[in-house]
């Protein structure tokens, strides 16, 4: 593995590259519309329960079908790829962002707005900070994910290190297919790793607040 | 600062019948008002209303000389100190965080807002060295409610409106709770309306307490006259059969001393209730006690008949 990594190390970093930007570009766009949404969702829990029975719908949709379904609608390569990424990084965060900040103590807003807080305030200095240790074990959910669906994007054109697994597979090259199927497995634990030391961080304080 | 309601009605969408019916209710500046009744009565409505946390259907209320049916509630609110029974303490800020939130929001200076925070822990008995960079859940449920009043308080507002705020603490610190934040919301000279289900809580604590039932005012009046005149059944009922001692325990010994006393009396002190002067001499089987003041000296005498005469007295 390690040999075939330097016998093409250009191959291999541009799999890399494509595979990172695939996942950077998909769960930036999983942030900016879940957070927003979820938001929103909060403030019309009517629209709320159709939305989240979308979202449950989606879920179970396999990664791979997902990827597969964009083919008609937008061809081959990395919009597909992205679209596809992003519908399923989606769920995970969209719903503990609502759930996290419906889960609130309703006590606790109360209080704040009978203190005088705007809603605005209540929102930001409260719902949020009070939320985020879901919405960001939300966050984590999505990366991983995405980062791990992401090797499927080689079957509609995406690139990334899926390419490896696939070509290898095709060319009956062992080496560069585990080559690729380690690499994956690593980047994934990475992440996992890298967004729970950073979830530990940003909530330490709210750990030593939380009743 | 006089809080009037006038004429107030709270119809909640879907509902036939009002939570409040048309409530008229003025409380003088610097007097605590309980409002009390069963539950679904409208008392936490109409508390709820006095900051704009529930908007009336229709009437005034007026606060000092402003009708806050027509003021910003966000700003509104910021004068006018809350507590509520959960406390509702922000778990995620320290307690100094969380006592300077209404000064914070009315944009003090700093070191303004930190000379305020200690204090507000000085004055409800909490050491600032030790408390203030402590987080909520570090405290005990009665630290908390103390700390619930601080913040409460923190801003200096006229009024305050505590709805329930000892149920959260077990019964002996209630108890000394209540004289504590008695003596200070007394001593600030803060209008109050403090909404519990608790008649004992109401006679302690009230100056005047509103009894209702079903939105609407059924009596307001002082303690000893709810017990010793309930204007019906329902009154009677909820202040519970044994008003009568209730009312005897409203009264000091030594504001009820007559001259007299005997050598052999039994010798209690001025501090007690007149409910505890009976039953002191129920226990010993005697006629009189001689009431002695704090040094000792005797004031006079109480007798059973004297009792009996005051529990039947009436209105005094």
């Amino acid at each position: 593995m390690a040999q075939w990594i330097s016998a093409n190390p250009s191959i291999f970093i541009v799999a890399l590259q494509n595979h990172l930007w695939l996942t950077g570009v998909a769960l930036a766009a999983v942030l900016l519309i879940a957070l927003p949404l979820g938001l929103l969702l909060t403030r019309h829990r009517g629209f709320a329960n159709i939305a989240i029975a979308i979202v449950n719908i989606l879920r179970t949709v396999p990664s791979l079908a997902l990827l597969v379904i964009m083919l008609p609608l937008l061809g081959t390569g990395f919009l597909p790829s992205v679209v596809a990424l992003t519908l399923y990084g989606l769920p995970a965060l969209l719903l503990n962002t609502y759930t996290g900040l419906t889960e609130v103590d309703a006590d606790i807003v109360e209080a704040a707005r009978g203190q005088g807080f705007s809603d605005a305030q209540v929102m930001t200095r409260i719902e949020i900070p009070l939320a985020l240790p879901v919405i960001f074990a939300g966050i984590r959910t999505a990366a991983v994910q995405i980062v791990s669906a992401a090797t499927l994007a080689a079957f509609i054109g995406g690139g990334g290190l899926g390419e490896l697994i696939t070509a290898g597979m095709a060319n009956f090259n062992f080496p560069q297919l585990i080559a690729g199927a380690v690499a994956v497995a690593l980047l994934a634990l990475a992440v996992e790793i890298a967004f729970a030391g950073i979830e530990r961080l940003m909530t330490r304080q709210l750990r030593m607040g939380a009743s | 600062m006089t809080i009037r309601l006038e004429k107030v009605t709270k119809l909640f969408p879907g509902v036939t019948r009002p939570a409040v019916d048309a409530l008229d209710l003025t409380i003088e500046k610097g007097q605590v008002c309980v409002l009390i009744g069963p539950s679904g009565c409208g008392k936490t409505t109409t508390m709820r209303m006095v900051n704009r946390l529930i908007e009336p259907t229709s009437g005034r209320i007026i606060v000092g000389d402003r009708d806050v049916t027509k003021a910003d509630p966000v700003e509104l609110r910021r004068h006018i100190g809350y507590v509520i029974q959960q406390i509702g303490l922000f778990p995620h800020m320290t307690i100094a965080q969380n006592v300077a939130t209404v000064p914070k929001l009315l944009g003090w200076e700093q070191a303004k807002i930190k000379a305020r925070s200690e204090e507000m822990l000085d004055l409800v008995g909490l050491d600032p060295a030790q408390y203030l960079s402590r987080y909520p859940r570090h405290l005990s449920g009665g630290q908390r409610q103390r700390v619930g009043v601080a913040r409460a308080l923190a801003a200096d507002p006229p009024v305050m409106l505590m709805d329930e705020p000892f149920g959260a603490v077990d019964p002996i610190v209630r108890g000394r709770l209540q004289e504590e934040f008695l003596a200070i919301l007394k001593r600030l000279k803060k209008t109050v309306i403090l909404v519990t289900h608790d008649i004992d809580e109401a006679i302690r604590m009230g100056d005047v307490v509103a009894i209702m039932k079903d939105g609407k005012l059924v009596q307001y009046d002082t303690p000893d006259r709810l017990l010793a005149a309930p204007v019906d059944d329902f009154v009677a009922d909820f202040v519970g059969a044994d008003r009568a001692l209730r009312r005897l325990s409203l009264v000091r010994a030594a504001d009820a001393v007559e001259p007299g006393g005997a050598a052999g009396d039994l010798m209690l002190s001025g501090s007690l209730s007149v409910r505890e002067v009976l039953s002191a001499l129920l226990a010993a089987g005697q006629d009189a006690a001689t009431i002695l003041a704090e040094d000792g000296t005797a004031l006079g005498q109480i007798t059973l008949a004297a009792i009996r005469a005051r529990s039947a007295g009436g209105i005094p």
